[in-house]
């Protein structure tokens, strides 16, 4: 046990260096995850077939390919394809970004679906384009519906990051499994990894959760303290449709 | 859109409306259908609304009158036929020919410029406050100055009866304040046709009387045009000057409120105010 922490500190500035790694995969693959997100699942309600169609199958693709399989082509199989090479951070946050923004365009669709058809009339009603019943009318109510689904889906998104592993990008999960195979002491690395992750999960969650009470008070609706401290998630949430 | 008043004119005697008076209507239906699948809601419906006119549709549920509110609104497109606001096709454009095909989202567009709505269940939007619930259209919609814009909806509040209401969310007011706010925003966008969709219906009894004084205040102090679909007798009676009387997608009796009301010619009238009186 000493032994293994007296290697984690002689370590110390590789495994920061792991978790930093970590962190960027995390917050720039769901960023251009929730770029993707938003430009597939509009796309998914376009009146066009054509960008329904490109939509649908870039969607069903990504979502219907393994995480894993994504990764070694990016990593693997395009240098050879067209002898460009990514740096593995990049590859992760590609795959990450891809794959999630799949699952995430889903939740935009349903989101954006779930507000009620009165408030696209009374946006019509007052002449607003197509364009601005959306981004003044419909998103900022799917929004509050989105938020819950997509603390889910980040919080996977963290948890497939030791994945960078298969593709050596000196993750946090890499550096603690090297200390591992320095000392052999199994029980504690894997703890320490769970602990970790679980320290960052919650802490996204938490955040999720002032980004969810904040949206849901431009709502008018009502928040208690205690809602940032749930880690619930992705449940059905009301929002003032008719506003009655 | 050019205005041509004599293709019009001969619509008009084809469709032989007693209804035609030697100004052009405001607003006319020309033997408008509108069918869900095998169901015909609107039946070859012909009628005309002069402008300022304040007209009310009553009749038995499922006889098309908020249908033909939404028709007007563009919400639903017809199914056959035209209609026609200020001699221009709303839901159509014209072909080179003169044929009329249907109207695309810009046309649309520029038909609604001189129509307003308030709907039943006031939808107005939880995700903005009730001074921006007002401000957002003239603003965004109409290019109007941002002060000039809520200087003109702390005047419409006023007129409401909700100036102390700036600030609150849609969420924190009552139903019948609600409906108020609706109307405020309806009026912010000047529209010249008004459409009030059972602006009552689901409001507490208490809260009815207000917001119906309020539509009478606003019918007998502006020129604007409102087509009404109510269930309240006593406000077809005070405010419209005409009582249109609807079934099965098909205007049975039209007139003004004191005929229609004390003297209604067909027994379907008469059945369907003795139900509701």
């Amino acid at each position: 046990m000493s032994d293994f922490f007296s290697t984690l500190l002689d370590e110390l500035p590789q495994v920061g260096a792991g978790l930093w790694v970590t962190i960027q995969a995390t917050v720039l693959g769901s960023l251009l995850a929730l770029l993707l997100s938003f430009a597939l699942g509009l796309a998914a309600g376009s009146r066009l077939l054509l960008v329904r169609g490109v939509s649908r199958t870039v969607v069903e693709f990504f979502r219907g390919t393994s995480l894993y399989i994504q990764l070694f082509w990016l990593y693997y199989a395009m240098p050879q394809l067209t002898g460009y090479e990514l740096t593995p951070l990049l590859c992760g946050v590609v795959a990450f970004g891809l794959n999630y923004g799949a699952y995430g365009s889903e939740i935009v669709r349903g989101a954006v679906n779930s507000v009620p058809r009165a408030q696209y009339e009374a946006a019509v009603a007052l002449n607003m384009t197509p364009f601005h019943r959306m981004r003044r009318v419909i998103l900022p109510q799917a929004w509050v519906q989105m938020i819950p689904s997509f603390t889910n889906l980040l919080i996977q998104l963290l948890k497939c990051t030791p994945l960078l592993w298969l593709i050596s990008a000196a993750d946090f999960m890499t550096t603690v499994e090297h200390i591992r195979s320095l000392t052999g002491e199994t029980l504690t690395a894997y703890l320490l990894l769970l602990a970790v992750y679980f320290v960052l999960a919650y802490a996204l969650t938490l955040l999720m959760n002032v980004l969810e009470r904040s949206a849901k008070r431009r709502l008018g609706l009502h928040t208690g303290a205690r809602s940032l401290l749930k880690t619930r998630t992705a449940d059905a949430v009301t929002t003032a449709g008719g506003a009655r | 859109m050019a205005t041509e008043p004599a293709p019009l004119k001969k619509i008009a005697d084809a469709a032989g409306d007693p209804l035609v008076t030697d100004v052009e209507p405001l607003v006319r239906f020309d033997k408008v259908v509108k069918r869900y699948g095998d169901h015909v809601v609107l039946d070859e419906l012909d009628f005309t609304v002069r402008r300022g006119e304040h007209v009310t549709l009553i009749g038995p549920s499922g006889s098309g009158k908020t249908t033909i509110l939404r028709l007007l609104m563009t919400l639903e497109k017809v199914s056959d036929g035209v209609i026609w606001v200020d001699g221009s096709p709303l839901s159509h454009v014209r072909r080179p020919d003169g044929s009329l095909k249907p109207a695309g989202e810009k046309e649309l567009r520029a038909s609604r410029k001189k129509i307003g709505m308030v709907f039943q269940q006031f939808n107005l939007f939880p995700n903005m406050k009730v001074l921006q619930n007002i401000t957002e259209a003239p603003v965004n919609v109409l290019g109007m100055e941002r002060e000039e814009a809520e200087a003109r909806a702390r005047e419409l509040l006023d007129l409401v009866g909700l100036s102390g209401k700036v600030d609150a969310h849609p969420s924190q007011l009552s139903g019948g304040q609600q409906q108020r706010v609706a109307i405020a925003r309806a009026l912010a966008m000047r529209p010249e046709i008004l459409l009030l969709d059972e602006v009552t219906s689901a409001l507490d009894p208490e809260l009815v009387a207000g917001v119906l004084d309020l539509l009478g205040d606003i019918a007998r102090s502006t020129d604007i045009t409102m087509l009404c679909v109510t269930h309240e007798m006593n406000f077809a009676r005070d405010v419209s000057e005409k009582v249109l009387m609807f079934d099965a997608g098909r205007v049975v009796e039209s007139g003004s409120p004191e005929k229609i009301f004390t003297d209604p010619e067909h027994e379907r009238t008469r059945e369907f105010l003795n139900a509701v009186l």
